[in-house]
């Protein structure tokens, strides 16, 4: 009876009794969200133009944030880092094709999985190698300061640097589909994603799309990397983060970009929720180990197709 | 020169849909004991929804099909194989990494027995089972004259090997109802030939009940007993070969007269 | 001519069914069997048994297991650790509480919880593949570990949380703890490696390994021909998990001697699947061969600066090391799928035409 009370009753009634912490908590949860979001946006892209769901997304993350601050950090200007480490995600995305993607075209899509693998291994090494593994601080001028914000119900206390990462986010997801929607590149993303042969009918050379896609992919994971290094700094800790895109990407969908950003802000508030109201007072806490991979398996049972994501159909 | 013969599978007023596609409409016809019976029709007629209907692969909305006296309308695949459905596919799906062997012997899986630990010990019925399906499968390889390539896996042989692998692994199976999906497909003549000497002599010497799709008119006079005529998911015809070469309706559909 | 098949004709399908065709192989087989039994203990020396032989079997049993579902039923998993772990954790809790029951039955019996936990998270294979496991898998792998280190109970509410393998014998010789003498402990391991190595191979022969191996290659066509593909996955999913249980069960009890976490978590899975790809996906041999490579590659990498006079920093080799593995993984996914077993296959083959390279 104590039991049920504290699992199915008590939560609420705390809730309600402080709103004040839950809009807390909730605004904290959303916040992370929107990281994971970041993340897993470059996996949608990548698995919309090419089928192949990179695993080493959150290392380019990592790579890209740390190949930006090691430039910062040799003195060079901040936008200039920023061209710069687009360059060096542009080169990688075409070395990944010209080494990877292409001599294992065709194969089946756990052998791409697991060849992302090895690639997400590599780039942890190498930018490591060259950049050093020390926790490294990224200042790029976002402002980190502690707002007290008067609701109705009480005082809500907001990072701006989480506010920044909002904005910043939402400022990404519109340019990005600004370039799907009204760029001749970004159309032809569209139409590579729908349907390989028609596009390859039609003259869309896949080879380059594939690079063009890998390259916008480093692009936003350069982004991501910023903002999260901004709130972390770069450390490895962000590659396992960046594990649970995986999840977010069950619950959106895989091809899904609005899937992607709302699988993320599911993912993030649950987890914060599920660790204050049910993590900590009944199970010791660090729920947020697990959280998301749970429900994303249970809710593959229901809709493994995902929130937004077509159905697979199959035939013979 | 059709034979007599009980009806072996009865397909009655099937209608299928994929959203708003309708690929079968009201489809009819018997497939009786020992014939071997043709589905024909153009693209995107129907004809390998009406086979996936058949084997339990898809589920019709509407109609009923009757196997051996048995109605259902439902069914998984794996229990349509179970009663002794086998087939093979349009695009080739055999089991890419293993071998030959493998493959066929895959066709004998449902009459296998050994328990798990009969298996993992290799011992009693899991040493017995291996070796007696072992002399079947040989029969069949031998059939269809695929001694030497025993041992290779099947993604390194050349598309005609592979379907004649194909072939043996529904063979296995011992059906009594083959369905075909377009077994000559792009294959040279000579494969053809080859490919059409295995039919015959499948049905005249295991004398299995066979359907098949084909589009090479030629093969499909020279095999079958009797043809169904598909066309916008709906028959347009049925009878000996003779019969719907002679159909006006065929012509048209054939030739591509509008339909009003 | 050495090596040779010709001349050698198999006489009956019982033969050729048999699991090593070529006499020479057969030979070799038992042969080193043999040597591993009496030579090694015998004559290797207590740093090759205790830090490179024991945990390289060991990772083999793991290897092997993930291979029946990686290599075998393609479905990917990176939740090996977990399943390690809950062998491991169950092990020390069975032979802690029932102490009568001998050591060889509680490690297959941890094998066994291992596999109706692998049964759970391999549910979701029922409306999911491939790479979309892998959800299902890291789900076991962060929740279990969780689980373990957060439930008491597990290491009998031993404070420290890292309890120590209790000491345990067979036939009057302790296998298990930190009383055992290392040569105990690695025949007592062997006797795992050798009884686990021929089920592998003789379910991989056999129908159900014929069943993985269709499902892995084409679901569809494997359920048309009558394979039914839920309690196929799922016995891919318990047979792995089966194996992952007994080798984290013998990590713990006879190679690190205390149960902890930190050794089943996710770089363990990492290592176990690396060991997979490299030494070949879907060979039982591949899975020894690549537990050795990818156990010895660091340890080389330490070592061999210092041979030349060179000193280098650890974070550096570290580095490397993972540069490598993933340069690695890639080169033998496009190269050679199939491994080294696969290259070692084929210098057999040249070794079978030796002296005449034709
Ligand atoms: N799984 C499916 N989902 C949606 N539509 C389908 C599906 N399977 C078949 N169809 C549609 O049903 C119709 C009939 O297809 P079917 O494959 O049966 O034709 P077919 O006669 O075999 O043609 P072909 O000669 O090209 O093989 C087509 O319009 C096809 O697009
Ligand atoms: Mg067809």
């Amino acid at each position: 009876m104590e039991t049920l009370y504290l699992i199915f009753i008590d939560p609420f009634v705390q809730m309600v009794v402080e709103p004040a912490f839950l809009a807390e908590v909730l605004i904290g949860g959303l916040m992370s969200g929107v990281m994971y979001s970041l993340v897993a946006l470059g996996f949608v892209l990548i698995f919309k133009a090419s089928g192949i769901f990179n695993f080493a997304q959150g290392i380019f993350v990592l790579f890209a944030a740390l190949n930006f601050v090691g430039l910062m950090d040799l003195g060079v200007h901040p936008i200039l880092a920023f061209v710069i480490t687009i360059g060096i995600m542009t080169a990688l995305a075409f070395a990944v094709d010209r080494l990877v993607l292409r001599p294992l075209v065709n194969q089946d899509p756990i052998i791409l999985f697991m060849a992302t693998i090895g690639i997400a291994f590599f780039l942890e090494g190498f930018g490591e190698s060259i950049w050093g593994g020390d926790v490294r601080p990224v200042r790029v001028g976002i402002p980190d300061a502690a707002l007290f914000w008067e609701a109705g119900f009480g005082e809500i206390l907001v990072q701006s640097s989480d506010l920044f990462a909002g904005v910043i986010a939402a400022f990404l997801v519109t340019v990005l589909a600004l370039f799907f929607h009204f760029t001749p590149v970004g159309r032809a993303l569209r139409a590579v994603a729908d349907d390989h042969q028609a596009a390859l009918s039609v003259g869309i050379p896949l080879n380059n799309i594939w690079v063009i896609v890998w390259a916008v992919a480093g692009f936003v994971a350069l982004v991501a990397g910023i903002m999260w290094g901004a709130k972390l700094g770069v450390q490895f800790a962000l590659s396992t983060i960046a594990l649970k895109a995986l999840p977010v990407l069950i619950l959106g969908g895989f091809t899904s970009i609005p899937g992607a950003i709302i699988g993320g802000l599911i993912v993030g508030a649950g987890e914060k929720l599920f660790e204050n109201y049910w993590g900590v007072p009944l199970l010791e806490g660090a729920t947020e180990e697990w959280f998301a991979y749970i429900v994303a398996m249970i809710f593959l049972f229901f809709r493994p197709q995902g929130l937004f994501g077509e159905k697979i159909i199959e035939r013979v | 020169m059709s034979r007599p013969g009980d009806i072996l599978l009865s397909v009655k007023d099937i209608s299928l849909r994929f959203g708003g596609v309708r690929a079968l409409t009201d489809v009819s016809f018997d497939i009786r004991e020992g014939e071997i019976f043709a589905i024909i029709g153009p693209n995107g007629a129907g004809k390998s929804s009406m086979l996936n209907c058949i084997n339990g692969f898809y589920h019709p909305q509407e109609g009923t099909i009757t196997f051996k006296g048995t109605q259902r309308r439902q069914m998984r695949p794996h229990e349509a194989a179970a009663q002794g459905i086998s087939r093979t596919f349009q695009n080739i799906a055999l089991f890419k990494g293993m071998t030959t062997l493998e493959n066929v012997m895959t066709g004998r899986m449902l009459k296998m027995r050994a328990s798990l630990a009969e298996q993992a010990f290799y011992i009693g019925r899991g040493r017995q089972e291996e070796i007696a399906h072992r002399e079947k499968v040989e029969e069949v390889i031998d059939f269809l004259e695929i001694q030497a390539i025993r041992k290779t896996p099947v993604g390194r042989l050349p598309y005609g090997l592979q379907k004649r692998v194909e072939l043996a692994r529904a063979l296995a199976a011992e059906p009594e109802l083959l369905l075909l999906d377009e077994p000559m497909a792009g294959m040279n003549v000579e494969e053809k030939e080859d490919m059409c000497r295995f039919v015959l002599s499948t049905n005249h010497e295991l004398g299995t009940t066979i359907a098949l799709i084909e589009h090479d008119m030629g093969v499909v006079m020279d095999l079958s007993d009797r043809v169904v005529v598909l066309d916008y998911g709906k028959k347009l015809a049925e009878g000996t070969p003779d019969e719907v070469r002679g159909n006006q309706d065929v012509i048209d559909a054939y030739l591509g007269v509008s339909h009003d | 001519m050495l090596y040779r098949e010709a001349g050698q004709f198999k006489t009956s399908y019982s033969a050729d069914q048999a699991m090593l065709t070529i006499p020479l192989d057969r030979v070799f087989v038992v042969g080193l069997t043999i040597f591993a039994i009496v030579g090694i203990p015998l004559l290797a020396s207590e740093y090759l048994i205790a830090s490179i032989l024991i945990p390289v079997l060991i990772l083999s049993i793991a290897a092997l297991g993930l291979n029946i579902l990686t290599g075998y039923c393609g479905q990917l998993s990176l939740g090996t650790g977990a399943f390690m772990a809950a062998g491991a954790y169950l092990a020390y809790k069975i032979a802690t509480n029932i102490t009568w029951m001998p050591i060889w039955i509680v490690i297959p019996l941890a094998g066994l919880c291992a596999a109706a936990i692998g049964i759970a998270f391999g549910l979701p294979s029922l409306r999911i593949k491939g790479f979309y496991l892998a959800v299902a898998t890291l789900a076991a792998q962060f929740f279990l570990l969780w689980l373990f280190v957060k439930v008491p109970w597990f290491v009998n509410y031993s404070i420290s949380g890292v309890p120590t393998a209790p000491p345990r014998s067979v036939l009057g010789f302790d296998v298990t703890g930190a009383t055992a003498t290392n040569e105990a402990k690695y025949l007592f391991v062997l006797a795992f490696v050798i009884a686990l190595a021929w089920i592998a191979r003789n379910m991989a022969r056999s129908r159900i390994g014929r069943s993985w191996m269709a499902i892995r290659d084409m679901d569809i066509a494997a359920e048309l021909i009558g394979i039914r593909p839920l309690p196929t996955k799922l016995s891919a999913f318990a047979i792995s998990s089966f194996y992952c249980g007994v080798a984290g069960a013998l990590w713990a009890m006879c190679y690190i001697n205390t149960v902890e976490p930190t050794a089943f978590d996710i770089n363990r899975s990492f290592q176990v699947l690396f060991m997979v790809i490299v030494g070949g996906l879907g060979s039982v041999l591949g899975s020894f061969l690549g537990a050795a490579f990818i156990f010895l590659l660091p340890i080389f990498l330490n070592s061999a600066p210092g041979w030349f006079g060179y000193t280098v920093a650890g974070d550096t080799i570290t580095h490397i090391e993972f540069m490598l593995f993933g340069a690695l993984i890639i080169f033998f996914l496009i190269v050679e799928p199939h491994g080294l077993a696969r290259l070692w296959q084929i210098a057999k083959e040249k070794l079978r035409l030796w002296p005449f390279p034709y």
